[in-house]
């Protein structure tokens, strides 16, 4: 990813809740927990740095009320951080005066929200067009570019429907296409789908997946299910207490946890499909004879069948060179979740 | 509900014995020492116990006199003077009344008085009956259609239309105008701090002050007339509107709020495009409480120059003339019924349903009813529901009352004597026994037992302005009026809200009764109460706790049924008889909310308490009515904020027994 300019950052970045709050930051740039908690202030990010690189699917994840939307909005400042600096491609989103950051939120971002907040007075057509009734753009224009939206989704034929009268995973359909109906390149999705039930989540991730095929937007992703995270994430933020403790891909999370706590959240995460045959291979016998080969990148999962087919060990190639080899047996551990360390 | 698991426990342990039986004793010698001064023989206890001399006195009632006529003569904002200034705005309003009126009253006419020419008849009835059922129809069922139909139909057919079409002119400029006030002022208090700090005092004032006494200021600064009259409605109506906008604005999902700014929202669309239309519900709510309170104060605005069926039913009660009053207190039960029904559907009705087609339908009927102003001119029968056909019942009400009273005299006699040797006499003379410093004093050790320092200061300071105002007898003859209308109106009340509460059955018949109780303007309540127990106290009782008596059973039964059903499992789990889970659980976990029903029990027989003033009481409703009789600006308003200093002792005092019962229940942190 890093090949690519960077999107979005942060730096130092601060949220704590309560009064005093600034001025506490601003003599002791490092507090302890203690020191806030004494004032009966609420720590809900703490010194987060970031960088999200155009393109990417940046997942935060975290346990309920670890601050991960407090973060999100602090990213979009639609909650103002105690202090931190903040960079939309490399402009300062704080120090931006309101005008200017009124025009950005209409033309360059978007986001989906973990209730919808569909508008409930306003059709799906009415909802979708929003965004671009609040720049003041004509009805005919705004209603055929909501109308081009809502077939994106798969919603058409449902335009003079009431946000009420759909169901769950029809009203984030909307949520997205009203999300990206002013084209944003920046798109922020707190826990978009947490309140559907898992069938219909399946199927949203998949469309979602579908549509950034086709987008190719720039997108900071809230879950707390680390399986929707694996399934969607180029890379994925770990938050504990308001820190980010460790910011990497899933192979990354699973193979080198940075604590514990990332550790313990990894443990039940289905490794097979997170583990490429090159994290978990063996140096190859100096004349060992391979019944096949697999690349270096591709995961457990997806070669498993190969590997029980196989007479004896695969190849692990990377650029054309045996990096390695996979047998049976590694692959059985993967799958059964026995630990090679 | 969020239940912690320690509210189990503080059900189920006792409290601790000790401390139950000192407040016991506590509770029993204040009740002993309060008892023996009304056995210290007469004028044994110095008199400036009794009421403070009058020198002694704060001349309040003066200060504000010359306030007002500072007002009236030498004030000036700039050049314009401020009495030009209530001029303006009298004048201005004088015009959406006109409008209003010679739409739905008169017809348009040039020329005044004697000379006045009419072009055109009012709105027929039968346009307006049509226009008002295809509302009803819009907004709900068929029985909407057939209750809005029927209740102007009755309007026309009794003989009350003109006199109906008078109030409901002045409704339809009042509300607009209230809600529109309470609107901005609602979103200024959500956006401003500071504002809501100016505001929310205000608020509490204008609701607690009874109607009357700003009566007379306003009479003062707009003169007697109509204008006048809807400028106090508009008053009186618009505080909940803002209360409901502030709850209604901040009650809006912040997910909204978020959405609206994401999507490049300006302050001002936020408000108009995502904030007020998301709240759109909510906000009816407050446009239904304000339409009921214009219809509230109908009676009372005739006092200063509104015509109509208010002041149908006024001089009628003056002339004690049953039948007549009656009739016009019916029509404004009706109206009030009708519009009632017609606001909440349309709250209930989801925005943008109806349809196009529906529309086309409504503006073609609005042109019909402007159509039938100028066929009524030719049509007379149109225009004037034909007097041949008119019913008058006001014949057969008297004979009722006259039956009654000649038949059932000495019941109804013998069960008021008994109500007053029994009950109010004994309470009344216990009350005006009790020197200040000592009510004082017990007022304040609650208010810090209770809630510490700043509630004993609150409290002591509202007695100590009764007390320095020279109010102090009449204060007391308030509250033991108010205080035997609350206890009775709860001993009724109480017992059918735990019926309703345990039994879906009983309450689906009893709410469709409190729920006509309250649509009733106050005053109606006053009409059937004179004819069988004529003027006096007990009357003004019987009208306090018919008009309080719904808040009494909606909170207690609103307590009792929403227990949480773990905990009513539970009990039954732990092998609880029916009577135990009621008494150990339900009971218990309700008294925070019977409480607030007791509060507003208080304040509803507060406010009704001013309007008895009428029947004859000799209290500070009284005072505030001599005052408007003899438009006297300081009386009115000393004796008012006295009223209002009682209402806000009791609120603050209840408030905080409430709190505290939530806090030892686990209900609140
Ligand atoms: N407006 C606020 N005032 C005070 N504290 C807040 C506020 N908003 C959030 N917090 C606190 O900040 C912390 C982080 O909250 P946040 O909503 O960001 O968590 P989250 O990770 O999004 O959790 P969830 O998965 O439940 O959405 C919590 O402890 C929360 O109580
Ligand atoms: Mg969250």
């Amino acid at each position: 990813m890093t090949d690519r300019p960077t999107k979005l950052a942060c730096r130092n970045v601060w949220k704590v809740f309560g009064s005093g709050a600034e001025r506490l930051l601003r003599e002791d740039s490092a507090p302890a927990p203690e020191a806030l908690a004494e004032r009966g202030l609420v720590p809900a990010v703490v010194a987060c740095d970031l960088a999200i690189a155009e393109g990417e699917i940046f997942v935060i994840m975290g346990l309920s009320g670890s601050g991960k939307s407090t973060l999100v909005r602090c990213l979009s400042r639609l909650v103002e951080p105690t202090i931190g600096e903040i960079l939309f491609e490399d402009r300062d989103l704080l120090r931006m005066p309101m005008a200017e950051l009124i025009e950005l939120r209409r033309h360059k971002m978007g986001m989906v929200f973990q209730h919808f907040a569909l508008l409930p007075h306003l059709s799906v057509l009415g909802n979708v067009a929003f965004p671009l009734e609040i720049q003041g753009i004509a009805r005919g224009k705004r209603e055929a570019r909501a109308r081009e939206m809502i077939e994106l989704v798969g919603l058409a034929g449902r335009e003079d429907h009431f946000p009420r009268e759909l169901s769950g995973g029809q009203q984030q359909r909307v949520g997205i296409a009203r999300s990206l109906a002013v084209g944003p390149e920046l798109w922020f999705l707190d826990e978009p789908f947490s309140a559907l039930d898992p069938l219909i989540r399946r199927e949203m991730q998949n469309e979602f997946l579908r549509l950034q095929k086709l987008l190719h937007k720039t997108i900071v992703f809230i879950t707390h299910d680390f399986d929707e995270a694996v399934r969607l994430a180029d890379r994925i933020a770990i938050m504990q207490g308001g820190r980010v403790v460790q910011v990497g891909t899933a192979e990354e999370l699973v193979l080198h946890p940075a604590t514990d706590y990332v550790a313990a959240f990894t443990a039940d995460a289905p490794r097979a499909k997170i583990l490429s045959a090159g994290a978990v291979m063996r140096p190859p016998d100096p004349n060992e004879s391979f019944a096949g080969e697999v690349e270096a990148a591709e995961r457990v999962a997806a070669i498993a069948r190969k590997v029980e087919a196989a007479s004896g060990p695969l190849a692990v190639i990377e650029a054309g060179r045996v990096v390695g080899a996979v047998d049976r047996d590694i692959v059985m551990g993967v799958l059964v979740g026995r630990r090679t360390d | 509900m969020h239940v912690e698991p320690s509210s189990v426990a503080a059900l189920t342990a006792d409290p601790p014995t000790p401390r139950r039986g000192r407040t016991l004793i506590v509770l029993v010698l204040v009740l002993a020492i309060s008892w023996s001064f009304t056995l210290l023989p007469r004028g044994s206890l110095p008199r400036w116990l009794g009421e403070l001399p009058r020198d002694l006195q704060l001349p309040f009632a003066r200060w504000l006199r010359a306030f007002m006529s500072w007002l009236v003569e030498d004030a000036a904002l700039g050049p314009l003077a401020f009495r030009d200034l209530t001029r303006g705005i009298a004048w201005l309003m004088t015009w959406p009344l006109r409008a209003a009126e010679s739409l739905l009253v008169t017809g348009i006419e040039t020329g005044a008085g004697s000379a006045a020419v009419a072009w055109t008849a009012p709105v027929s009835w039968v346009a307006l009956i049509a226009l008002m059922a295809w509302l009803a129809h819009r907004a709900g069922d068929r029985r909407l259609v057939a209750l809005v139909t029927l209740a102007f139909l009755y309007l026309a057919v009794f003989g009350q239309w003109r006199s109906a079409m008078v109030t409901l002119s002045s409704i339809i400029v009042a509300v607009p105008f209230a809600v529109g006030v309470g609107l901005a002022l609602g979103i200024k208090a959500v956006r401003s701090v500071r504002a809501e700090r100016l505001i929310k005092p205000v608020l509490d004032l204008m609701q607690t002050v009874p109607v009357f006494a700003y009566l007379v200021p306003i009479l003062i600064l707009f003169g007697f007339g109509p204008v006048s009259a809807m400028l106090a409605t508009i008053v009186y109506a618009m505080p909940p509107m803002v209360r409901v906008t502030m709850l209604a604005l901040r009650q809006v999902p912040p997910e909204f709020v978020e959405f609206g700014r994401m999507a490049g929202c300006t302050e001002r669309q936020l408000l108009w495009k995502v904030q007020l239309p998301t709240a759109r519900p909510a906000l009816m709510v407050g446009v239904n409480q304000v339409i009921m309170l214009s219809l509230n104060m109908v009676i009372i605005a005739s006092m200063i120059g509104a015509g109509g069926l208010g002041y149908d039913v006024l001089t009628a009660l003056r002339r004690l003339d049953i039948g007549a009053g009656l009739e016009a207190g019916l029509a404004i039960t009706v109206l009030a019924i009708a519009l009632d029904r017609l606001s909440q559907a349309s709250a209930g009705r989801p925005a943008n349903t109806a349809g196009r087609r529906a529309d086309r339908v409504l503006w073609g009927l609005v042109l019909l009813a402007l159509a039938s102003m100028v066929l009524g001119h030719l049509l007379p029968w149109l225009a004037h529901y034909p007097d041949a056909f008119r019913i008058s019942t006001a014949p057969f009400w008297s004979d009722l009352v006259a039956w009654l009273n000649v038949n059932f005299f000495d019941q109804l006699e013998a069960f008021k004597t008994f109500m007053l040797v029994h009950l109010l006499v004994p309470v009344k003379r216990l009350l005006l026994a009790q020197p200040w410093p000592w009510l004082t004093m017990l007022l304040a050790w609650l208010g810090w037992h209770l809630g510490g320092w700043r509630l004993a200061l609150t409290v002591a300071l509202a007695a100590l302005f009764i007390v320095t105002s020279g109010q102090w007898a009449n204060a007391m003859t308030t509250v033991y009026l108010c205080g035997v209308s609350v206890l009775v109106a709860t001993l009724i009340g109480l017992p059918i809200g735990i019926a309703a509460g345990l039994d879906p059955r009983v309450w689906r018949i009893v709410q469709p009764v409190i729920d006509t109780l309250q649509t009733l303007p106050s005053f109606v309540y006053l009409i059937p109460v004179v004819m069988l127990f004529r003027v006096g106290d007990f009357a003004a009782m019987i009208a306090i706790v018919l008009y309080a008596l719904a808040p009494a059973i909606r909170y207690a039964r609103h307590g009792v049924a929403r227990t949480p059903a773990e905990l009513v499992e539970a009990g039954t789990a732990a092998g609880c008889t029916r009577r135990q889970i009621l008494t150990r659980i339900r009971l218990p976990l309700a008294v925070p909310e019977i409480l607030l029903g007791l509060n507003q029990t208080i304040m509803l027989a507060l406010s009704m308490l001013v309007i008895t003033a009428l029947v004859g009481t000799r209290d500070l409703g009284q005072e505030v009515y001599i005052a408007l009789t003899k438009a006297d600006v300081g009386l009115g308003l000393v004796a008012g904020l006295c009223v209002a200093a009682i209402a806000i002792i009791a609120d603050r005092l209840i408030a905080a027994a409430s709190l505290r019962t939530r806090r030892r229940l686990g209900l609140e942190g």
